[in-house]
């Protein structure tokens, strides 16, 4: 076992060549998953209550969205934004943020499902309520469902962002300057070091993920005191 | 836009042939990763449940330590990696067959297999316990408890995120296409490479998933709503 060899690219697979060159290795990785999840969520949260809303078309052209999109392999999305789009629409977009729109408008689906199961699990009294207060329908959403709602949505965000980040790996595929893109150059170079390289790159991802999957599980069961309840 | 379409192309002939063979492809290695997959995962399950400490640690390991690494890293490690720490006569052997398929099959029913033990394990916990012991409390003995009361109810619970499970593992299959199994994916992209049609050959690959994708999922709909009502709690 040569583990020399992922120690000496250490520096690699966690920043890059940063200070001196493009930032890559994990902190890319990273960077995409938080920026893909920013705007997934505004994407998501739109097209979550579009969903619930009481027009019909809106209510279709979010499920179309979210159907089509959750039924569609994500390196497929890659590929539509990276390829085609340039040539059907004629814009240019280097990798990353090619990679990074894939990301958004895939994960905008989820998140789409998972406003929409949060604010359906509130119980109806709320809505009615706040209705019988005085509130219009829009600001009874804003002020009194969905702070109750978002909030219980917490740990599904840290999941979806959880596989946001192992999903990253496949920018690679398209040559963007990530965890994985810098393990298998460093594979390239080295050779006879494939396992020790791939299983560490594993171990950076494993132990993201692992923690964030932990915090959102101890969060599942601290937030479910303060849910309010049906009869 | 300065594109001309042309359907035909991708319709019809060779090229057509390419993504007809390549979603077959695609349809084989799920199937044959998702059998393996339900096997393994079940293994796994039961490992977890079997209140042997050693057996439940290791598999809390696999479940966690496969879950939450991607897909593409787990294609890769197989790929590039088995060499390793495979015993040579496996490797000879994998070499002889198709080894990047091998491969790939490999990766998808570990990773899937991970998954499918979770929500196995979660199905049989979903079965309130004193199930259990009512049927243990009528003389059924641990075994006969499992086969004859929890079981049947927990697969019935089970099935649907199961099927989910499934797709995903589907979905997930393009990722082989990384280490050159020519499955539709990879097939599109050749097209795409050869004529520089690839609106059209991304269309019909993406039409092909969406097919099995969706009809499935209408499946798993129905189902829900003619079976799943009965168990209420």
């Amino acid at each position: 076992m040569r583990w020399d060899i992922v120690y000496n690219n250490l520096d690699y697979l966690l920043w890059g060549s940063f200070p001196n060159g493009p930032l890559g290795g994990i902190a890319a990785s990273i960077m995409l998953a938080v920026l893909g999840i920013f705007g997934a969520f505004w994407l998501g949260l739109g097209f979550g209550l579009m969903r619930l809303s009481n027009s019909r078309i809106l209510r279709a052209v979010a499920m179309v969205y979210v159907e089509v999109i959750r039924g569609t392999p994500l390196l497929m999305l890659i590929f539509w934004f990276y390829f085609l789009g340039p040539v059907v629409f004629n814009y240019n977009l280097p990798e990353f943020q090619s990679a990074l729109m894939a990301f958004v408008v895939f994960t905008g689906a989820f998140v789409a499902e998972i406003v929409r199961a949060g604010v359906n699990a509130l119980p109806g009294g709320q809505m009615e309520a706040a209705r019988g207060a005085g509130l219009t329908r829009f600001q009874a959403m804003r002020y009194v469902i969905l702070p109750q709602a978002l909030r219980n949505m917490i740990p599904s965000f840290v999941n979806q962002f959880v596989s946001l980040t192992k999903d990253t790996s496949l920018a690679y595929i398209i040559g963007v300057n990530e965890l994985t893109k810098a393990a298998t150059q460093i594979n390239n170079r080295e050779v006879v070091a494939p396992a020790e390289i791939f299983l560490a790159i594993a171990v950076l991802y494993f132990l993201i993920c692992w923690v964030l999957t932990a915090f959102s599980r101890r969060m599942e069961r601290h937030l479910a005191r303060y849910q309010a309840r049906g009869r | 836009m300065g594109y001309q379409f042309d359907w035909s192309l991708v319709l019809t002939g060779e090229y057509r042939d390419w993504l007809l063979d390549g979603f077959v492809l695609t349809l084989k290695i799920s199937a044959l990763a998702g059998v393996c997959a339900l096997a393994l995962g079940t293994l796994v399950a039961v490992m977890r449940l079997s209140r042997v400490k050693p057996l439940e640690w290791l598999s809390l390991a696999f479940t966690e330590f496969f879950r939450n690494t991607p897909l593409l890293v787990q294609i890769f490690f197989w790929y590039f990696g088995s060499e390793a720490f495979l015993p040579k006569a496996v490797n000879v052997w994998l070499y002889k067959q198709d080894f990047e398929f091998a491969a790939g099959t490999i990766a998808l029913t570990v990773y899937s297999s991970a998954f499918i033990a979770e929500e196995l394990r979660s199905g049989v916990f979903s079965i309130p316990k004193n199930q259990l012991e009512a049927s243990r409390a009528t003389g059924l003995n641990f075994l006969q408890a499992y086969r004859y009361v929890i079981l049947p109810q927990a697969f019935r619970i089970v099935i649907p995120p199961l099927i989910s499970q499934l797709l995903n593992l589907l979905k997930n299959s393009s990722l082989v296409m990384t280490i050159g199994v020519m499955e539709l994916t990879y097939q599109a992209r050749q097209v795409e490479s050869f004529t520089f049609h690839g609106f059209e050959a991304f269309t019909v690959a993406t039409l092909l998933y969406l097919a099995v994708s969706l009809s499935v999922s209408f499946a798993i709909t129905m189902y829900n709503k003619h079976f799943l009502h009965q168990l209420r709690y």
